[in-house]
Protein backbone atom coordinates (compact mmCIF):
# COMPACT_ATOMS: atom_id res chain seq x y z
CA UNK A 1 0.00 0.00 0.00
CA UNK A 2 1.58 3.19 -1.17
CA UNK A 3 1.59 6.44 1.10
CA UNK A 4 1.24 10.01 -0.50
CA UNK A 5 3.05 12.04 2.25
CA UNK A 6 3.37 15.82 3.15
CA UNK A 7 6.52 17.76 1.69
CA UNK A 8 5.65 20.65 4.18
CA UNK A 9 4.43 21.64 7.48
CA UNK A 10 0.85 23.24 7.29
CA UNK A 11 -3.01 22.77 7.23
CA UNK A 12 -4.48 19.76 5.19
CA UNK A 13 -7.23 20.43 2.51
CA UNK A 14 -8.70 17.52 0.55
CA UNK A 15 -10.54 19.55 -1.67
CA UNK A 16 -9.37 22.53 -4.33
CA UNK A 17 -12.38 25.19 -2.77
CA UNK A 18 -14.33 24.09 0.47
CA UNK A 19 -17.25 23.68 -1.81
CA UNK A 20 -16.10 21.93 -4.31
CA UNK A 21 -15.70 17.37 -4.55
CA UNK A 22 -12.17 16.20 -2.93
CA UNK A 23 -9.73 15.72 -4.92
CA UNK A 24 -9.89 11.63 -5.08
CA UNK A 25 -12.63 9.43 -4.26
CA UNK A 26 -11.91 5.85 -3.04
CA UNK A 27 -11.25 3.73 -6.41
CA UNK A 28 -9.89 6.90 -8.61
CA UNK A 29 -7.15 5.65 -10.47
CA UNK A 30 -3.99 7.77 -9.93
CA UNK A 31 -1.14 8.89 -12.26
CA UNK A 32 2.18 10.14 -11.35
CA UNK A 33 1.60 13.56 -10.71
CA UNK A 34 -2.01 13.51 -10.07
CA UNK A 35 -2.99 16.67 -7.04
CA UNK A 36 -4.19 14.55 -4.28
CA UNK A 37 -4.33 17.80 -1.89
CA UNK A 38 -3.55 20.53 -0.88
CA UNK A 39 -1.33 22.34 2.42
CA UNK A 40 -1.42 25.42 3.57
CA UNK A 41 1.55 26.43 4.86
CA UNK A 42 1.91 30.58 5.59
CA UNK A 43 -0.91 31.44 3.84
CA UNK A 44 0.54 29.67 0.26
CA UNK A 45 -1.33 26.87 -0.83
CA UNK A 46 1.04 24.05 -1.93
CA UNK A 47 -0.41 21.39 -4.29
CA UNK A 48 0.74 17.92 -3.17
CA UNK A 49 1.19 15.63 -6.34
CA UNK A 50 1.14 11.32 -6.35
CA UNK A 51 4.84 10.24 -6.94
CA UNK A 52 3.71 7.03 -7.51
CA UNK A 53 0.59 5.34 -9.21
CA UNK A 54 -2.55 3.33 -8.52
CA UNK A 55 -5.96 3.32 -7.06
CA UNK A 56 -6.68 5.48 -4.66
CA UNK A 57 -8.01 4.25 -1.36
CA UNK A 58 -8.02 6.80 1.23
CA UNK A 59 -7.39 10.21 2.98
CA UNK A 60 -5.63 9.64 6.14
CA UNK A 61 -5.26 13.42 7.58
CA UNK A 62 -8.40 15.12 8.82
CA UNK A 63 -10.02 18.19 6.57
CA UNK A 64 -9.05 21.67 7.49
CA UNK A 65 -6.62 19.69 10.40
CA UNK A 66 -2.72 20.72 10.77
CA UNK A 67 -0.54 18.21 9.07
CA UNK A 68 3.57 18.24 9.86
CA UNK A 69 6.17 17.47 7.40
CA UNK A 70 6.24 13.80 6.79
CA UNK A 71 2.66 12.76 7.64
CA UNK A 72 0.84 10.68 5.71
CA UNK A 73 -1.99 12.42 3.95
CA UNK A 74 -3.85 9.45 1.84
CA UNK A 75 -2.75 6.30 0.73
CA UNK A 76 -3.56 4.04 -1.96
CA UNK A 77 -4.11 0.36 -3.09
CA UNK A 78 -1.84 -1.73 -4.61
CA UNK B 1 -5.32 56.99 31.04
CA UNK B 2 -8.14 54.47 31.80
CA UNK B 3 -6.24 51.31 31.11
CA UNK B 4 -4.80 49.02 33.03
CA UNK B 5 -5.12 45.71 32.06
CA UNK B 6 -4.58 45.44 28.31
CA UNK B 7 -5.17 42.66 25.94
CA UNK B 8 -3.20 41.35 23.16
CA UNK B 9 -5.00 40.04 20.57
CA UNK B 10 -2.42 39.51 17.90
CA UNK B 11 0.68 37.34 17.38
CA UNK B 12 4.10 37.52 16.37
CA UNK B 13 6.64 40.11 16.35
CA UNK B 14 3.61 42.86 16.61
CA UNK B 15 2.27 40.92 20.16
CA UNK B 16 6.43 41.84 21.35
CA UNK B 17 5.91 44.97 20.08
CA UNK B 18 2.74 45.58 22.27
CA UNK B 19 3.61 43.55 25.64
CA UNK B 20 6.78 46.18 25.32
CA UNK B 21 4.78 49.15 25.07
CA UNK B 22 2.29 48.27 27.64
CA UNK B 23 5.26 47.58 30.07
CA UNK B 24 6.90 50.68 29.27
CA UNK B 25 3.39 52.31 30.08
CA UNK B 26 3.20 50.05 33.14
CA UNK B 27 0.13 48.27 31.75
CA UNK B 28 -0.09 44.48 32.84
CA UNK B 29 -0.39 42.89 29.48
CA UNK B 30 -2.41 40.25 28.60
CA UNK B 31 -1.55 37.60 25.77
CA UNK B 32 -3.80 35.44 23.57
CA UNK B 33 -2.73 32.70 22.00
CA UNK B 34 -3.69 29.58 20.11
CA UNK B 35 -2.68 26.27 20.56
CA UNK B 36 0.09 26.61 17.71
CA UNK B 37 1.17 29.78 19.80
CA UNK B 38 2.19 28.55 23.34
CA UNK B 39 6.22 28.76 22.95
CA UNK B 40 5.97 32.22 21.44
CA UNK B 41 8.34 35.21 22.66
CA UNK B 42 5.18 37.49 23.55
CA UNK B 43 3.30 34.78 25.39
CA UNK B 44 6.88 34.18 27.56
CA UNK B 45 7.27 38.33 27.96
CA UNK B 46 3.57 38.88 28.84
CA UNK B 47 2.57 39.55 32.31
CA UNK B 48 -0.25 36.79 31.77
CA UNK B 49 -1.31 34.81 28.38
CA UNK B 50 -4.36 33.06 27.55
CA UNK B 51 -5.30 30.27 25.20
CA UNK B 52 -8.01 31.71 22.46
CA UNK B 53 -8.53 27.96 20.25
CA UNK B 54 -6.66 25.75 17.87
CA UNK B 55 -4.22 26.73 15.23
CA UNK B 56 -6.36 27.72 12.62
CA UNK B 57 -6.84 31.44 12.71
CA UNK B 58 -10.51 31.38 12.40
CA UNK B 59 -10.84 29.61 15.41
CA UNK B 60 -8.71 31.83 17.65
CA UNK B 61 -7.23 34.70 16.37
CA UNK B 62 -10.41 36.01 14.10
CA UNK B 63 -12.77 34.45 16.55
CA UNK B 64 -14.69 37.34 17.70
CA UNK B 65 -17.05 35.98 20.16
CA UNK B 66 -14.31 33.71 21.56
CA UNK B 67 -11.28 36.81 21.70
CA UNK B 68 -13.93 38.87 23.49
CA UNK B 69 -15.14 36.39 25.87
CA UNK B 70 -11.33 35.44 27.09
CA UNK B 71 -10.54 39.21 27.12
CA UNK B 72 -13.42 39.39 29.88
CA UNK B 73 -12.62 36.76 31.53
CA UNK B 74 -8.87 37.58 32.03
CA UNK B 75 -10.28 40.97 33.40
CA UNK B 76 -8.84 43.01 30.71
CA UNK B 77 -10.32 47.09 30.38
CA UNK B 78 -8.88 47.24 26.41
CA UNK B 79 -8.09 45.42 23.62
CA UNK B 80 -5.03 45.93 21.23
CA UNK B 81 -5.91 44.25 17.84
CA UNK B 82 -2.09 44.94 16.26
CA UNK B 83 -2.73 44.71 12.57
CA UNK B 84 -3.97 42.04 10.40
CA UNK B 85 -6.84 39.40 11.92
CA UNK B 86 -9.29 41.61 13.96
CA UNK B 87 -7.92 44.90 13.90
CA UNK B 88 -10.30 46.27 11.31
CA UNK B 89 -12.99 44.75 11.82
CA UNK B 90 -15.94 46.68 12.78
CA UNK B 91 -17.84 44.38 14.04
CA UNK B 92 -15.13 43.43 16.39
CA UNK B 93 -14.78 46.62 17.73
CA UNK B 94 -18.04 46.90 18.51
CA UNK B 95 -17.87 43.50 20.48
CA UNK B 96 -15.12 44.88 22.02
CA UNK B 97 -16.94 48.46 23.19
CA UNK B 98 -20.13 46.54 23.84
CA UNK B 99 -18.57 43.80 26.21
CA UNK B 100 -17.88 47.11 28.54
CA UNK B 101 -13.96 47.09 27.11
CA UNK B 102 -12.17 50.00 24.99
CA UNK B 103 -10.58 48.93 21.77
CA UNK B 104 -7.81 50.68 21.07
CA UNK B 105 -8.38 52.05 17.26
CA UNK B 106 -10.97 54.36 16.31
CA UNK B 107 -14.48 53.53 16.44
CA UNK B 108 -16.52 50.71 14.76
CA UNK B 109 -18.08 53.69 12.87
CA UNK B 110 -15.06 55.20 11.84
CA UNK B 111 -13.37 51.81 10.91
CA UNK B 112 -17.03 50.81 8.84
CA UNK B 113 -16.23 54.53 6.87
CA UNK B 114 -12.88 54.44 6.11
CA UNK B 115 -12.64 51.03 5.28
CA UNK B 116 -15.53 50.68 2.63
CA UNK B 117 -13.49 52.81 -0.23
CA UNK B 118 -16.42 54.68 -1.86
CA UNK B 119 -17.44 56.57 1.48
CA UNK B 120 -13.43 57.12 2.29
CA UNK B 121 -13.43 58.51 -1.09
CA UNK B 122 -16.48 60.85 -0.44
CA UNK B 123 -14.58 61.84 2.98
CA UNK B 124 -11.22 62.68 1.38
CA UNK B 125 -13.01 64.64 -1.52
CA UNK B 126 -15.37 66.59 1.20
CA UNK B 127 -12.12 67.38 3.90
CA UNK B 128 -10.23 68.60 0.47
CA UNK B 129 -7.78 65.56 0.08
CA UNK B 130 -7.14 64.93 -3.92
CA UNK B 131 -8.20 61.75 -5.06
CA UNK B 132 -7.32 59.82 -8.30
CA UNK B 133 -9.12 62.38 -10.89
CA UNK B 134 -12.03 60.30 -12.26
CA UNK B 135 -16.09 60.92 -13.12
CA UNK B 136 -18.83 61.98 -10.96
CA UNK B 137 -20.64 58.88 -11.37
CA UNK B 138 -21.71 56.87 -14.19
CA UNK B 139 -21.28 58.14 -17.88
CA UNK B 140 -23.65 56.46 -20.41
CA UNK B 141 -22.51 58.14 -23.72
CA UNK B 142 -19.61 57.92 -25.34
CA UNK B 143 -19.50 61.73 -26.59
CA UNK B 144 -19.84 62.69 -22.61
CA UNK B 145 -17.38 59.88 -21.46
CA UNK B 146 -14.77 61.75 -24.15
CA UNK B 147 -15.30 65.37 -22.31
CA UNK B 148 -14.75 63.90 -18.95
CA UNK B 149 -11.81 61.58 -20.56
CA UNK B 150 -10.21 64.76 -21.60
CA UNK B 151 -11.00 66.51 -18.28
CA UNK B 152 -9.00 63.69 -16.17
CA UNK B 153 -6.26 63.80 -18.50
CA UNK B 154 -4.41 61.06 -20.44
CA UNK B 155 -4.12 57.97 -19.84
CA UNK B 156 -7.25 57.16 -18.89
CA UNK B 157 -8.54 54.41 -17.10
CA UNK B 158 -12.06 52.92 -18.23
CA UNK B 159 -13.91 50.74 -15.73
CA UNK B 160 -17.62 49.32 -15.86
CA UNK B 161 -19.67 51.09 -13.13
CA UNK B 162 -21.47 48.10 -12.40
CA UNK B 163 -17.51 46.39 -12.54
CA UNK B 164 -15.43 44.08 -10.22
CA UNK B 165 -13.04 41.46 -11.34
CA UNK B 166 -11.22 43.68 -13.92
CA UNK B 167 -14.05 43.18 -16.52
CA UNK B 168 -14.15 45.95 -19.45
CA UNK B 169 -11.11 47.84 -17.78
CA UNK B 170 -9.14 49.91 -21.30
CA UNK B 171 -6.70 52.01 -20.70
CA UNK B 172 -6.69 54.94 -23.50
CA UNK B 173 -3.38 57.14 -24.24
CA UNK B 174 -5.16 59.85 -26.55
CA UNK B 175 -8.80 60.38 -27.59
CA UNK B 176 -8.95 58.75 -30.85
CA UNK B 177 -7.91 55.49 -28.88
CA UNK B 178 -10.41 56.39 -26.01
CA UNK B 179 -13.32 56.46 -29.05
CA UNK B 180 -12.38 53.14 -30.23
CA UNK B 181 -12.18 51.52 -26.69
CA UNK B 182 -14.52 52.91 -25.01
CA UNK B 183 -17.31 51.53 -27.22
CA UNK B 184 -15.58 48.06 -26.32
CA UNK B 185 -15.47 48.52 -22.63
CA UNK B 186 -18.96 49.23 -22.70
CA UNK B 187 -20.29 46.52 -24.75
CA UNK B 188 -18.20 44.07 -22.36
CA UNK B 189 -19.91 45.78 -19.31
CA UNK B 190 -23.33 45.31 -21.06
CA UNK B 191 -22.30 41.52 -21.63
CA UNK B 192 -20.76 40.76 -18.22
CA UNK B 193 -23.37 42.80 -16.01
CA UNK B 194 -26.37 44.19 -18.07
CA UNK B 195 -25.17 47.55 -17.76
CA UNK B 196 -23.14 49.37 -20.25
CA UNK B 197 -22.66 52.43 -18.09
CA UNK B 198 -18.88 53.40 -17.21
CA UNK B 199 -16.23 55.00 -14.52
CA UNK B 200 -13.52 56.79 -15.90
CA UNK B 201 -10.55 57.38 -13.72
CA UNK B 202 -7.12 58.85 -14.64
CA UNK B 203 -4.33 55.99 -15.17
CA UNK B 204 -1.62 56.79 -12.58
CA UNK B 205 1.76 55.87 -14.38
CA UNK B 206 4.97 54.53 -12.54
CA UNK B 207 2.94 55.24 -9.15
CA UNK B 208 5.10 55.64 -6.19
CA UNK B 209 3.18 54.61 -2.82
CA UNK B 210 3.41 57.12 0.12
CA UNK B 211 1.20 57.30 3.12
CA UNK B 212 1.23 59.74 6.15
CA UNK B 213 1.22 58.30 9.27
CA UNK B 214 -1.27 60.46 12.00
CA UNK B 215 -2.55 60.16 15.26
CA UNK B 216 -5.89 61.74 16.74
CA UNK B 217 -7.53 61.08 20.09
CA UNK B 218 -10.96 62.24 18.61
CA UNK B 219 -10.90 66.05 19.20
CA UNK B 220 -7.35 66.91 17.64
CA UNK B 221 -5.33 65.37 15.30
CA UNK B 222 -1.31 65.24 14.31
CA UNK B 223 0.93 63.85 11.81
CA UNK B 224 4.34 61.75 11.80
CA UNK B 225 5.38 62.82 8.40
CA UNK B 226 5.24 60.55 5.25
CA UNK B 227 7.05 56.87 4.75
CA UNK B 228 7.57 55.89 0.96
CA UNK B 229 6.76 51.99 0.36
CA UNK B 230 7.20 51.65 -3.24
CA UNK B 231 8.92 48.83 -3.46
CA UNK B 232 6.64 45.75 -3.44
CA UNK B 233 5.95 42.40 -4.28
CA UNK B 234 2.33 40.55 -5.12
CA UNK B 235 1.01 43.87 -3.57
CA UNK B 236 3.39 43.40 -0.29
CA UNK B 237 5.37 45.68 0.72
CA UNK B 238 8.86 44.90 1.15
CA UNK B 239 11.25 47.62 2.22
CA UNK B 240 10.05 50.98 3.63
CA UNK B 241 11.67 54.17 3.93
CA UNK B 242 10.51 57.26 6.06
CA UNK B 243 10.82 60.00 4.59
CA UNK B 244 10.16 60.09 1.00
CA UNK B 245 12.99 61.70 -0.44
CA UNK B 246 11.38 61.96 -3.90
CA UNK B 247 8.67 65.03 -2.33
CA UNK B 248 9.82 68.89 -2.22
CA UNK B 249 9.26 70.19 0.83
CA UNK B 250 6.34 72.16 -0.33
CA UNK B 251 5.02 68.91 -1.95
CA UNK B 252 5.35 66.96 1.71
CA UNK B 253 4.06 69.92 3.85
CA UNK B 254 0.81 69.99 1.24
CA UNK B 255 0.57 65.86 1.94
CA UNK B 256 0.83 65.48 5.20
CA UNK B 257 -1.50 68.77 6.18
CA UNK B 258 -3.79 66.52 3.88
CA UNK B 259 -4.02 64.08 5.95
CA UNK B 260 -4.13 65.67 9.13
CA UNK B 261 -7.20 67.40 7.86
CA UNK B 262 -9.02 63.68 6.74
CA UNK B 263 -8.19 62.82 10.13
CA UNK B 264 -9.87 65.59 11.89
CA UNK B 265 -12.88 65.19 9.77
CA UNK B 266 -13.77 62.30 11.07
CA UNK B 267 -12.94 62.84 14.55
CA UNK B 268 -10.11 60.38 14.73
CA UNK B 269 -9.01 58.76 17.31
CA UNK B 270 -6.04 55.74 17.91
CA UNK B 271 -3.35 55.32 15.25
CA UNK B 272 -3.64 55.62 11.12
CA UNK B 273 -2.36 55.51 7.93
CA UNK B 274 -3.45 57.66 5.01
CA UNK B 275 -2.07 55.65 1.49
CA UNK B 276 -1.72 58.17 -1.32
CA UNK B 277 -0.54 57.14 -4.92
CA UNK B 278 2.09 60.07 -6.02
CA UNK B 279 2.68 60.23 -9.83
CA UNK B 280 6.09 61.86 -9.42
CA UNK B 281 6.23 62.94 -13.15
CA UNK B 282 2.93 65.29 -12.62
CA UNK B 283 4.26 65.71 -8.82
CA UNK B 284 0.85 65.41 -7.53
CA UNK B 285 -0.53 63.19 -4.80
CA UNK B 286 -3.99 61.21 -4.65
CA UNK B 287 -5.51 59.78 -1.49
CA UNK B 288 -6.24 55.99 -2.37
CA UNK B 289 -7.86 54.65 0.86
CA UNK B 290 -6.53 54.78 4.98
CA UNK B 291 -5.71 51.87 7.54
CA UNK B 292 -7.22 52.01 10.78
CA UNK B 293 -4.85 50.40 12.72
CA UNK B 294 -0.89 50.26 13.69
CA UNK B 295 1.37 49.33 10.50
CA UNK B 296 3.95 46.97 9.93
CA UNK B 297 6.35 49.70 9.10
CA UNK B 298 5.46 51.97 12.07
CA UNK B 299 9.28 51.72 12.79
CA UNK B 300 10.59 53.75 10.14
CA UNK B 301 8.21 56.86 11.55
CA UNK B 302 9.38 56.28 15.07
CA UNK B 303 13.07 56.55 14.26
CA UNK B 304 12.84 59.64 12.66
CA UNK B 305 10.61 61.19 14.92
CA UNK B 306 11.67 59.76 17.69
CA UNK B 307 8.12 59.14 19.21
CA UNK B 308 6.63 55.79 20.72
CA UNK B 309 3.35 55.43 18.23
CA UNK B 310 2.24 52.37 20.21
CA UNK B 311 2.11 54.05 23.87
CA UNK B 312 0.55 57.23 22.11
CA UNK B 313 -2.09 55.01 20.26
CA UNK B 314 -2.82 53.19 23.87
CA UNK B 315 -2.78 56.65 25.85
CA UNK B 316 -5.11 58.47 23.63
CA UNK B 317 -7.81 55.73 23.15
CA UNK B 318 -7.20 55.30 26.96
CA UNK B 319 -8.52 58.38 27.00
CA UNK B 320 -5.15 60.97 27.52
CA UNK B 321 -5.03 63.87 24.93
CA UNK B 322 -2.38 63.65 22.58
CA UNK B 323 0.42 64.11 24.36
CA UNK B 324 2.32 66.14 21.73
CA UNK B 325 1.71 69.11 19.26
CA UNK B 326 2.16 69.49 15.36
CA UNK B 327 5.31 71.74 16.14
CA UNK B 328 6.90 69.44 18.69
CA UNK B 329 7.26 66.22 15.80
CA UNK B 330 10.07 67.15 13.89
CA UNK B 331 11.99 64.44 11.73
CA UNK B 332 15.84 63.52 11.69
CA UNK B 333 17.70 61.66 8.62
CA UNK B 334 16.60 58.96 6.86
CA UNK B 335 15.16 55.20 7.82
CA UNK B 336 14.81 52.05 6.18
CA UNK B 337 12.74 48.90 7.15
CA UNK B 338 12.76 45.80 5.32
CA UNK B 339 10.68 42.45 6.03
CA UNK B 340 12.20 39.23 7.06
CA UNK B 341 10.18 36.59 5.40
CA UNK B 342 10.64 33.04 6.48
CA UNK B 343 10.22 32.34 2.65
CA UNK B 344 13.54 31.41 0.28
CA UNK B 345 13.88 34.33 -2.48
CA UNK B 346 15.78 31.66 -4.90
CA UNK B 347 12.78 29.65 -4.79
CA UNK B 348 9.51 31.84 -5.51
CA UNK B 349 9.03 32.58 -2.21
CA UNK B 350 8.18 29.20 -0.89
CA UNK B 351 6.80 29.79 2.69
CA UNK B 352 9.88 28.19 5.08
CA UNK B 353 8.69 27.52 8.61
CA UNK B 354 11.64 26.38 9.88
CA UNK B 355 13.24 26.08 13.37
CA UNK B 356 16.08 29.21 14.52
CA UNK B 357 18.37 26.98 15.37
CA UNK B 358 20.90 30.07 16.07
CA UNK B 359 20.27 33.86 16.65
CA UNK B 360 22.71 36.43 15.77
CA UNK B 361 20.93 39.81 15.85
CA UNK B 362 23.00 43.14 14.79
CA UNK B 363 23.61 45.91 17.42
CA UNK B 364 24.94 49.39 17.17
CA UNK B 365 23.12 52.85 16.69
CA UNK B 366 20.56 53.43 14.40
CA UNK B 367 19.77 49.39 14.37
CA UNK B 368 16.68 48.15 15.67
CA UNK B 369 15.36 44.49 14.90
CA UNK B 370 11.33 43.84 16.02
CA UNK B 371 10.84 39.95 16.01
CA UNK B 372 9.83 36.99 18.07
CA UNK B 373 12.51 34.80 17.35
CA UNK B 374 14.69 32.82 20.10
CA UNK B 375 17.13 30.06 19.54
CA UNK B 376 14.97 26.64 19.23
CA UNK B 377 12.10 28.44 18.03
CA UNK B 378 10.02 26.35 15.91
CA UNK B 379 7.65 29.07 13.46
CA UNK B 380 4.48 27.48 13.08
CA UNK B 381 3.13 27.08 9.52
CA UNK B 382 -0.65 28.70 10.18
CA UNK B 383 0.45 32.06 10.16
CA UNK B 384 1.83 35.14 8.04
CA UNK B 385 5.73 34.71 7.09
CA UNK B 386 6.81 37.38 8.40
CA UNK B 387 9.58 37.02 11.12
CA UNK B 388 11.17 40.15 11.77
CA UNK B 389 11.82 43.52 10.50
CA UNK B 390 15.22 45.23 10.50
CA UNK B 391 15.50 49.10 10.79
CA UNK B 392 18.00 51.40 10.51
CA UNK B 393 18.76 54.80 11.08
CA UNK B 394 20.95 56.84 9.04
CA UNK B 395 22.12 60.54 8.69
CA UNK B 396 20.38 60.52 5.12
CA UNK B 397 19.56 58.08 2.31
CA UNK B 398 22.72 56.89 1.52
CA UNK B 399 23.99 56.65 5.13
CA UNK B 400 20.75 54.08 5.41
CA UNK B 401 21.46 52.53 3.23
CA UNK B 402 25.00 51.72 4.02
CA UNK B 403 24.05 50.83 7.72
CA UNK B 404 21.44 48.43 6.32
CA UNK B 405 23.60 46.37 4.21
CA UNK B 406 26.21 46.64 7.06
CA UNK B 407 23.30 45.22 9.23
CA UNK B 408 22.35 42.29 7.04
CA UNK B 409 25.78 40.85 7.11
CA UNK B 410 25.66 40.94 10.88
CA UNK B 411 22.23 39.46 11.01
CA UNK B 412 22.33 35.20 11.08
CA UNK B 413 19.39 33.81 11.71
CA UNK B 414 20.17 29.62 11.38
CA UNK B 415 17.81 26.89 10.39
CA UNK B 416 15.16 29.15 7.95
CA UNK B 417 15.64 30.77 4.44
CA UNK B 418 14.42 34.10 4.98
CA UNK B 419 14.70 37.29 3.04
CA UNK B 420 17.61 38.70 3.55
CA UNK B 421 19.21 37.58 0.27
CA UNK B 422 16.66 39.74 -1.36
CA UNK B 423 16.98 42.65 0.75
CA UNK B 424 21.25 42.59 0.24
CA UNK B 425 21.06 42.75 -3.32
CA UNK B 426 18.75 45.77 -3.01
CA UNK B 427 20.12 47.68 -0.65
CA UNK B 428 23.89 47.12 -3.41
CA UNK B 429 21.26 47.77 -6.48
CA UNK B 430 21.97 50.90 -8.20
CA UNK B 431 18.73 51.85 -9.29
CA UNK B 432 17.50 51.38 -5.47
CA UNK B 433 20.58 53.45 -4.62
CA UNK B 434 18.98 56.38 -6.96
CA UNK B 435 15.64 56.55 -5.95
CA UNK B 436 14.29 56.06 -9.02
CA UNK B 437 11.39 53.41 -8.64
CA UNK B 438 7.79 52.53 -8.78
CA UNK B 439 5.64 50.24 -7.29
CA UNK B 440 5.46 48.35 -10.50
CA UNK B 441 9.43 48.18 -10.52
CA UNK B 442 10.58 45.29 -8.05
CA UNK B 443 8.70 42.28 -9.97
CA UNK B 444 10.39 43.04 -13.35
CA UNK B 445 13.34 43.14 -11.67
CA UNK B 446 13.08 39.74 -10.07
CA UNK B 447 11.48 38.18 -13.40
CA UNK B 448 14.87 39.76 -15.16
CA UNK B 449 16.82 37.67 -12.88
CA UNK B 450 18.93 40.23 -10.87
CA UNK B 451 18.57 38.68 -7.64
CA UNK B 452 20.52 35.13 -8.91
CA UNK B 453 23.09 37.11 -10.32
CA UNK B 454 23.29 39.40 -7.40
CA UNK B 455 23.52 36.71 -5.01
CA UNK B 456 25.92 34.32 -7.79
CA UNK B 457 23.40 31.70 -7.59
CA UNK B 458 22.73 31.91 -11.20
Amino acid sequence: MAQILSSLPGTFYMKPAPDQDPYKVKGDSVEVGDTIALVEVMKTFVEIKAESAGTFARYVAEDGKPVTAGAVLAELED
Amino acid sequence: MNIDRLFIANRGEIAVRIVKAAKALGVTSIQAYSEADADMLAVREADEAVCVGPAAARESYLDIDGIVAAAKAAKADAVHPGYGFLAESASFARAVTEAGMIFVGPSAGTIERMGDKVAAREAAIAAGVPVVPGSKGRIDSIDAAAEVANEIGYPVMIKAAAGGGGKGIRIADTEAEFRKLAPQARAEAEAAFGDGGLYLERAVQKPRHIEVQIMGDGTRAVHFFERECSLQRRRQKVWEEAGATCLDDATRDKLCDSAVALARAVDYCGAGTLEYLYDSARNEFYFIEMNTRIQVEHPVTEMITGFDLVQEMIRVCGGDALSVTQDQITRSGHAIEVRLNAEDPMMQFMPFPGQVTSLKIPQGDGIRFDHFLYEGYQIPPFYDSLIGKLIVHGADRADAIARLSAALDDLEIGGLKTTAALHKALAGDPTVASGDFHTQWLEPWLDAGHLSKATGDA
